[in-house]
């Protein structure tokens, strides 16, 4: 217990300590993007790991929260109103979302949120009086919440963390509370779980909230982070690319959506200045993970890790493997 | 539970530890900028070099590169450093781009970006840091309505090379309807819009106006939709245009096809075939400028990549001369007021495009060439020409109107101006 203690008071203040370490407003920023990247991608994974529901509209959930949130802004309303009416609103299309595509579970749903997020975006898109179309609308300022100005690069990384810490505690209490272990029964045996009395739908529409919840938050720090919003950020390959994080990082674990949405976002912003073909670096990442470490970056490290002590000690690794596999 | 055996003591405590190396090595690795020895001229292009727009973004580059190896990579005395990057041609990667120039490398002058919907993303930003920008993105609201102190355009507004072509289809061509089609994008509607207000101005009509999505992949249901008029002008950017008018080419409709610099850019000369004989374009460029400077800009592009120019190419060349011109007129790069001024007061004669200077909103007047395509005349092993049939000289962003009535109407839009009946 106290291990773990220390595990995680260390990766805090590593976190924190970024910005000094860094240094450079730059990868500051990129820092930023990080965070509420992974913020997104930890609310993707509340459906594809816990809940074994592939998403492609979660960019659509994604655009609402940061729609409403530019929308009010440049309205003249204050922060405080536009972000809990964006909080609200994203949580009214994700209830939306959920009732229509929670009918069904594999292929269809996938495609039935693929669908609805490109609803969405054709929205975005084309209500023009409304959204401004793909001139997209500008948010001039930044919120100081205490206080506090978010418009240096380190205020916004240090609110940005503490909505990430947050939102980490709520993934990591979520999973382990006894609906975390229902929704993750749901996954693996929805009919069992059924005939043991589970209203397997209910939970599973509750787990879509939590995760258009994180999804809101993301959307709304988004649009704070860019000053600005337009349709492209709900297009497909938004919803595709917050996938690839949780996938190649690995999904069902807590940190797997974090070290995707690093991958990802380094790749995207840092090796693209110095690569010109950084696609083809990102989709040679990806087939490299697929096919050494199928399960996510996560995972399969520590697969291999244990690989490594196993083949040192192998009759201990075999106690932990043995004990481990039991319910 | 299988998800409870993986959160064990030792794999949490293993990964967390992990993680926050991870973290610290990731960022560790990166190398600190250079610290500059000698001040050189730091000078920043924000181009597309993935995804659809990646042509245009690559020509984009090239003519900054040629205007750099003309000059030894020299401007006024001051050795250049050139940093590129890739927007993706996406607003949120512009942002993210436009930082990294600005923060990172500390950029004099930002050139580019590409695509209107990146320069709206961009726009308060370059205002807050102050950073002289010279755009080929017409968002034409940036000049006009919303100007920013800023913001240079040595290219054009999106229906500044229309307004002329919407007078010529009306007086010369004598077209009396056109259907007018374009992306559903914000250049296109102004774009359209621009013909629309010259063409009607001058006893013209428009008829309709389609809007197919940036990415279609079949025009036919929309050249279908092309019926009671006498003339088509379309506004593709990028490689619709080639796309969309081979799709007009087999439908067998014989409209007379008009459009603006990006429908007919020279670049695409090589890969058009024989549909687009007879297609009318307006451009603040051609290859057929006949002044020893055009000649020099299409040897060089010649020479170091082996294609032709476009206006893609020819506009951050022509950008690149303007940045020279202000700096050799003394303007301080250290003062970022002063250097904008400095631009701003750039008139120039000797350019790829003949002779240019800039509106007090920083929106560029120059000439604008009107060209039929044919096979006539063609050169550098081209198949088919632009050949120039009249210039319009001193063309503003405002055409005939004055300053005044212009911006008292709203920006050009997708419903801007209406459909008249007719």
């Amino acid at each position: 217990m106290t291990g773990r203690r220390i595990g995680v008071a260390v990766a805090i203040l590593a976190l924190i300590a970024v910005p000094f370490v860094i240094g450079e407003v730059y990868y500051v920023n990129i820092a930023s993007q990080i965070l509420l990247y992974a913020i997104f991608a930890l609310g993707l994974n509340v459906l594809v790991g816990y809940a074994g529901l592939v998403s492609l509209g979660h960019a659509g959930l994604f655009g609402v929260a940061a729609y409403v949130t530019a929308y009010l802004l440049a309205a003249g309303y204050g922060h405080l109103v536009a972000i809990l009416a964006a909080i609200a609103a994203g949580l009214v299309v994700t209830a939306g979302f959920a009732a229509l595509a929670l009918r069904a579970t594999g292929i269809s749903f996938i495609m039935i949120s693929l669908a609805l997020g490109e609803i969405i975006w054709g929205l975005a898109y084309r209500w023009i009086s409304l959204t401004n179309g793909d001139n997209g609308i500008s948010v001039a300022t930044r919120p100081a919440p205490f206080g506090l100005p978010l418009t240096s690069a380190r205020g916004f990384y240090d609110a940005t963390l503490v909505v990430f810490l947050v939102a980490v505690a709520a993934c990591a209490i979520f999973v382990r509370s006894p609906f975390g272990a229902a929704l993750c029964g749901t996954r693996d045996q929805p009919r069992r779980m059924n005939t043991l009395g589970y209203h397997v739908w209910m939970i599973r529409f509750w787990a879509f909230m939590f995760s258009g919840l994180l999804t809101s938050v993301a959307g709304i720090l988004f649009v704070y982070y860019n000053e600005f919003i337009s349709p492209q950020a709900l297009a497909l390959t938004a919803s595709a690319e917050g996938l690839l994080m949780v996938i190649s990082g690995g999904a069902g674990t807590l940190l797997g959506p974090v070290i995707g949405a690093a991958l990802v976002v380094i790749v995207k912003n840092v090796v693209s200045a110095y690569v010109t073909r950084w696609n083809f670096v990102l989709g040679a990442i990806f087939v490299l993970i697929v096919v050494f470490m199928p399960e996510g970056l996560v995972p399969g490290s520590v697969r291999f890790w244990r690989w490594v002590t196993a083949s040192r000690r192998p009759r201990v690794a075999a106690t932990v493997v043995e004990r481990e596999s039991r319910p | 539970m299988s998800h409870k055996g993986r959160s064990s003591k030792v794999t949490r405590r293993a990964l967390l530890a992990g993680s926050a190396a991870g973290v610290g090595a990731a960022f560790g690795r990166f190398p600190a900028p250079a610290v500059a020895q000698a001040a050189p001229f730091k000078l920043g292009l924000l181009t597309v070099k993935t995804g659809p727009l990646a042509q245009g973004g690559n020509q984009m580059e090239q003519g900054v590169l040629t205007f750099l190896k003309e000059t030894d990579n020299m401007m006024a005395g001051r050795k250049v450093e050139l940093v590129i990057a890739d927007t993706g041609g996406a607003p949120a990667g512009a942002k993210t781009k436009v930082q990294e120039l600005v923060e990172r490398d500390r950029i004099d002058v930002l050139l580019g970006p590409l695509a209107t919907f990146e320069l709206y993303a961009i726009n308060d930003y370059i205002q807050q840091q102050k950073i002289p920008t010279l755009s080929l993105a017409a968002a034409d609201n940036l000049t006009q309505r919303q100007p920013n102190p800023y913001l240079l355009r040595a290219s054009a507004t999106s229906s500044q090379a229309l307004h002329p072509m919407g007078h010529y289809a009306a007086t010369e061509l004598k077209f009396k309807r056109t259907l007018a089609i374009g992306e559903d994008l914000s250049f296109d509607y102004e774009e359209i819009g621009g013909y629309q207000a010259a063409f009607e101005k001058d006893g013209g009509c428009v008829v309709g106006k389609l809007w197919p999505p940036l990415v279609t992949p079949d025009y036919t249901p929309y050249i279908a939709q092309i019926a009671d008029c006498d003339s088509v002008c379309q506004g593709f950017a990028g490689s619709n245009p080639l796309r969309f008018m081979k799709a007009y080419g087999e439908s067998g409709l014989k409209y007379p096809v008009v459009t603006g610099w990006t429908g007919g850019d020279d670049a695409l000369l090589k890969s058009f075939g024989d549909e687009a004989i007879g297609m009318v374009s307006c451009s603040p460029y051609s290859l057929e400028i006949p002044t020893e400077r055009n000649q020099r800009f299409i040897d060089g592009m010649q020479k170091s990549f082996n294609v032709l120019p476009g206006f893609y190419a020819a506009g951050l060349y022509i950008s690149c001369q303007v940045v020279e011109a202000a700096l050799k007129a003394g303007g301080d790069t250290a003062n970022k007021e002063k250097f904008v001024a400095a631009l701003r007061a750039v008139s120039l004669t000797d350019t790829p495009r003949g002779p240019l200077k800039f509106d007090h909103l920083g929106n560029v007047v120059g000439s604008f060439y009107v060209r039929r395509c044919g096979t006539e005349g063609a050169k550098y092993g081209l198949k088919l020409w632009n050949k120039i049939i009249k210039t319009y000289d001193n063309v503003s962003q405002f055409w005939t109107w004055p300053e005044q009535e212009f911006l008292a109407h709203p920006v050009y839009s997708r419903d801007y101006p209406p459909l008249q009946k007719c």
